[in-house]
């Protein structure tokens, strides 16, 4: 089980492959997992990608990236697709494809953004909304291989609602702690006032700079730009922080 | 139309995607990943991973661009028959190898 993780297929090259849907979950009122069977699948990385491709029947197509959400599990690779408003892609991934419906998938790829079973130090994860996916691969493959590197997730959403694996994050794990950061609206009693992220939330829940931890933000544009901005006033390396962005053609 | 839940600034339009949107449309071409790889920006000579590039535009036409100076550092096109790589921005590719 941990062979498929570790073995993470970064040099070869690759093809698309056709790639049915198995299953659909709802993770939040905008938010999809799907679940597609993947003959052959040879492991990833996690935090690595995968590119999905639509052929209409005129032949038009169009492609985006997607994280793949997922621990290696088989033939099973599973993306969280959050539905853009007027979005091409991603209305029609999160509510329109049937099970049983086909896409193209090419990867894994990406060979930056990952983390390796093998990496000894801290790890502290920043997620802005729909980026916590990749960081969802690590928290997931970090507890299949059992390891012990502490992790700490920072996760800022706009409010409770919008909550991606709420009940899998809640139910924890030892050794990740887990930080909600609501930036509109909180739950009820929640001590810290809604808000976007700052330098002093990642002082309160993340790791000081001298333990020299590998950082992982993703998120939106601005969120990524912001959070990396704070950590290296706070005297993380850059070599140690590692980003990963998406804009509008998300969509 | 923000996908990730209000996190990003008000107002503020994601322009542009980061370098890691590459690894796909790169792995076509190349036997390693180049995403993981240094380039040195020929226009203001810094470096950085070829994943941190801002990257506009979408397949089957992207163009990178340097985080430090803005100039384009990388093109790729990609046509049912040939892809097309511009690579006039970047001085050189520090690529780590897989020793394992």
């Amino acid at each position: 089980m941990a062979r498929a993780a570790v073995s993470g297929r970064l040099a070869a090259r690759l093809r698309w492959q056709a790639a049915a849907l198995v299953e659909r979950r709802e993770e939040s009122p905008t938010a999809r997992t799907l679940v597609f069977d993947l003959p052959g699948w040879a492991g990833h990385l996690p935090g690595q990608h995968v590119d999905v491709r639509l052929t209409a029947e005129d032949g038009y197509s169009t492609q985006r990236s997607y994280s793949i959400a997922s621990a290696p599990d088989a033939d099973r690779v599973e993306l969280t697709v959050q539905r853009v408003p007027d979005g091409e892609v991603s209305p029609y991934l999160a509510d329109d494809l049937r099970v049983g419906d086909a896409v193209e998938i090419r990867g894994p790829v990406g060979g930056w953004f990952v983390w390796r079973p093998e990496q000894a130090e801290p790890v502290l994860l920043v997620a802005g909304g729909s980026g916590v996916v990749p960081l969802m691969s690590m928290i997931r493959v970090r507890d299949m291989i059992g390891s012990r590197v502490p992790f700490r997730l920072l996760y800022s959403v706009r409010d409770p609602a919008d909550r991606l694996y709420g009940p899998e994050l809640d139910r924890g794990a030892p050794g990740l702690d887990t930080t909600w950061v609501y930036t509109r609206g909180t739950p009820d009693g929640w001590t810290r006032p809604a808000g976007r992220l700052t330098p002093d939330d990642l002082v309160r829940w993340g790791w000081p700079a001298d333990f020299e931890p590998t950082c992982y933000v993703c998120g939106p544009t601005g969120f990524v730009e912001a959070a990396a901005g704070m950590l290296v006033a706070l005297g993380h390396h850059p070599d140690r922080i590692r980003t990963e962005r998406f804009g509008p053609s998300g969509g | 139309m923000d996908p990730t839940g209000g996190t990003a600034a008000d107002g503020v339009q994601d322009a542009y995607q980061d370098g890691n949107v590459l690894a796909g449309p790169l792995s076509e071409i190349f036997a390693v990943d180049l995403t993981a790889a240094m380039s040195r920006c020929a226009h203001c000579d810094s470096t950085g991973a070829v994943a941190t590039l801002r990257v506009y535009g979408r397949p089957p036409a992207l163009v990178a661009r340097c985080p430090s100076c803005g100039e384009v550092v990388l093109r790729i096109v990609r046509s049912p028959t040939n892809t097309w790589l511009d690579l006039r921005g970047t001085v050189t590719l520090n690529i780590p190898m897989d020793t394992r």
